[in-house]
């Protein structure tokens, strides 16, 4: 798609496009070639000189069982996050639909935890469970059940997913909500004019429809699971207890800022950028099947 | 509707009522800790009904910090004012670049389009977070750590806004170019009294977008600034949790946890009707 009718001359848009491709070089271009340059490198320990080791690093990664680790949690993490917040979110958004006046009401009441960053959900969850004086920590012990996710690395995690997976349902509902209400009301009135129950039409005419706005959510929602929830990670447990909370973003930090481990670090980085890369690909491939739908 | 039993009826609006209590209740709870004692809340279970401290819990927070114990007498007024600095900075100069640079790949023919625009376009895949380290040296190689500057720039360079003016751009009539350029109309002043204000919705869902974004930002400000007076609310808020037994005085932190999100969700339940469209457009 290209406009017919265009302004004349080069100096003007060179100008206009000048501000953002310099910030891109500086901030994005640079620094990223920089991490796949460094991953390449190891410094050593005392930063005076750096030694050129090919893969090596990507090498000592695959076979450092901590980092096999933080891709177990980080795909057990996401997927529960991702699975948890969809789940709630496209059940509001189906009763939300089913009412004819109101919907907008519940609209404003669910949607407005998307403006909380993930480490403020983290202080409020924490503060819940906190083991000394948080309320569901206090009932749970009531009730026989001792709560301490500072030493418990499943509690720990219950956590994480639980704050992490809060804040996103009202991102999930608001998207299932406009794709539910796009869905034409003739359909489902003809399916229930020759007898199929709420249950079977939501099976086989609703979650068919949806499909597509549920690919489109599962990426959206893995990359969220991926990165953003750094800030929950690093109020709630900070990675612990003994790295049973540690996703890979939250590795590139504690790596090379807290261990200054930058050649590990910086390969991590290039991996991550490799995985980001392809859901972008994927999410792509998703728009140009719509577009040409 | 297709069916109008009395009875699901009900059971909606209480399926619906259950899912909006499950989002409030934590936030109610940190509602109701930032206007008790301390007493009240050492002493589990917290009471459900809000209590007297609420002026003094806030006062404390905004101006003196909290009274006691762990990460106590920071008070959080200046770190608010550089969080709306940083999401403001970060709204305005994301939305000012790319409606310039959708300008110019739309209504322009100029060398190297192609390769500019895909050079923009790359730049969508990459959090901040992969590169954090590499960039984190640009920065400090800038003199920019502790700065307006620092905490802003690097965040602006993503493409979202460009490819959604870009799209904007492209749904406008021909003919509103060809009578612009019959009147004697520049470029720039096309831009400037023609596009900008045909934009308005646009630049507004964003602005709810890109505001969230930038307030909410956390990694970027911890390790940027060491400087209390360039913190971010939202950042500070780590340094006051107490790590393991440490003494803190909760009643100030949570009115600390509810100053900083009281702005960005003022944002999105006052503009809710571009928030919505921005969300719903903008991720696609």
């Amino acid at each position: 798609m290209e406009k017919r009718v265009f302004f004349k001359g080069w100096w003007l848009p060179a100008l206009l496009v000048a501000p953002q491709l310099l910030i891109s070089f500086v901030f994005f271009f640079y620094p990223s070639g920089q991490a796949i340059w460094n991953s390449l490198f190891l410094p050593d320990p005392f930063g005076l000189k750096t030694e050129f080791v090919g893969l090596d690093n990507f090498r000592f990664l695959l076979s450092d069982p901590y980092y096999l680790a933080s891709f177990k949690t980080t795909i057990i993490f996401s997927t529960a996050v991702s699975v948890s917040s969809m789940a709630l979110g496209l059940y509001l958004a189906a009763l939300a639909d089913r009412l004819i006046k109101g919907a907008g009401v519940y609209q404003t009441l669910l949607i407005w935890p998307y403006a909380i960053a993930p480490a403020i959900a983290g202080v409020l969850w924490l503060f819940m469970f906190n083991g000394n004086i948080g309320l569901a920590s206090y009932y749970l012990k009531a009730l026989g059940y001792e709560w301490n996710h500072t030493l418990k690395g499943d509690q720990a995690m219950f956590l994480v997913i639980l704050a992490s997976s809060w804040g996103r349902i009202s991102y999930n509902f608001l998207f299932f909500l406009a794709g539910l209400q796009a869905i034409p009301k003739s359909i489902i009135e003809a399916a229930a004019i020759d007898g199929a129950s709420f249950w079977k039409r939501f099976g086989t005419i609703v979650i068919p429809l949806l499909s597509p706005i549920t690919f489109f959510l599962l990426v959206v929602n893995i990359v969220y699971a991926f990165f953003d929830t750094f800030g929950v990670i690093h109020t709630i447990t900070s990675g612990g207890p003994e790295q049973s909370t540690t996703i890979l973003v939250y590795k590139v930090f504690s790596d090379g800022f807290v261990s200054q481990d930058l050649g590990s670090s910086a390969a991590q980085s290039v991996i991550l950028l490799v995985l980001v890369g392809i859901l972008t690909v994927i999410q792509f491939k998703y728009i140009e099947r719509k577009v040409h739908y | 509707m297709v069916e109008k039993k009395k009875s699901g009826y009900w059971l909606t609006h209480l399926g619906l009522i259950l899912g909006v209590l499950f989002i409030f209740f934590p936030v109610w709870l940190t509602f109701v800790a930032s206007t008790v004692t301390q007493d009240a809340i050492i002493q589990p279970p917290l009471p459900m009904i809000p209590g007297a401290e609420f002026f003094e819990n806030y006062a404390n927070a905004l101006f003196r910090g909290a009274p006691e114990g762990y990460g106590a007498r920071v008070p959080v007024m200046q770190m608010m004012i550089n969080s709306a600095i940083m999401a403001v900075g970060i709204t305005v100069g994301k939305i000012v670049i790319s409606l310039l640079s959708a300008f110019a790949f739309v209504y322009f023919r100029f060398p190297f389009r192609n390769l500019c625009f895909w050079l923009i376009f790359i730049t969508l895949m990459l959090p901040v977070e992969v590169r954090i380290v590499p960039t984190y040296e640009v920065v400090a190689n800038l003199n920019l750590l502790n700065s307006y500057t620092g905490l802003i720039f690097p965040l602006i360079a993503s493409a979202t806004a460009t490819f959604l003016f870009r799209q904007f751009f492209m749904t406008i009539p021909d003919e509103m170019v060809e009578a612009a350029r019959m009147d004697g109309c520049s470029p720039m002043r096309f831009f400037i009294d023609i596009l900008v204000p045909i934009s308005k919705t646009n630049i507004a869902a964003l602005f709810v977008i890109l505001f969230i974004f930038g307030w909410n930002q956390y990694l970027w400000p911890l390790l940027m600034t060491t400087d209390p007076d360039m913190q971010t609310i939202v950042m500070a808020i780590d340094s006051m949790i107490p790590t393991g037994d440490d003494f803190a005085h909760w009643p100030t932190i949570m009115a600390t946890a509810m100053l900083a999100m009281v702005p960005p969700v003022i944002v999105v339940i006052s503009m809710q009707k571009f928030f919505v469209k921005g969300l719903l457009e903008s991720d696609k």
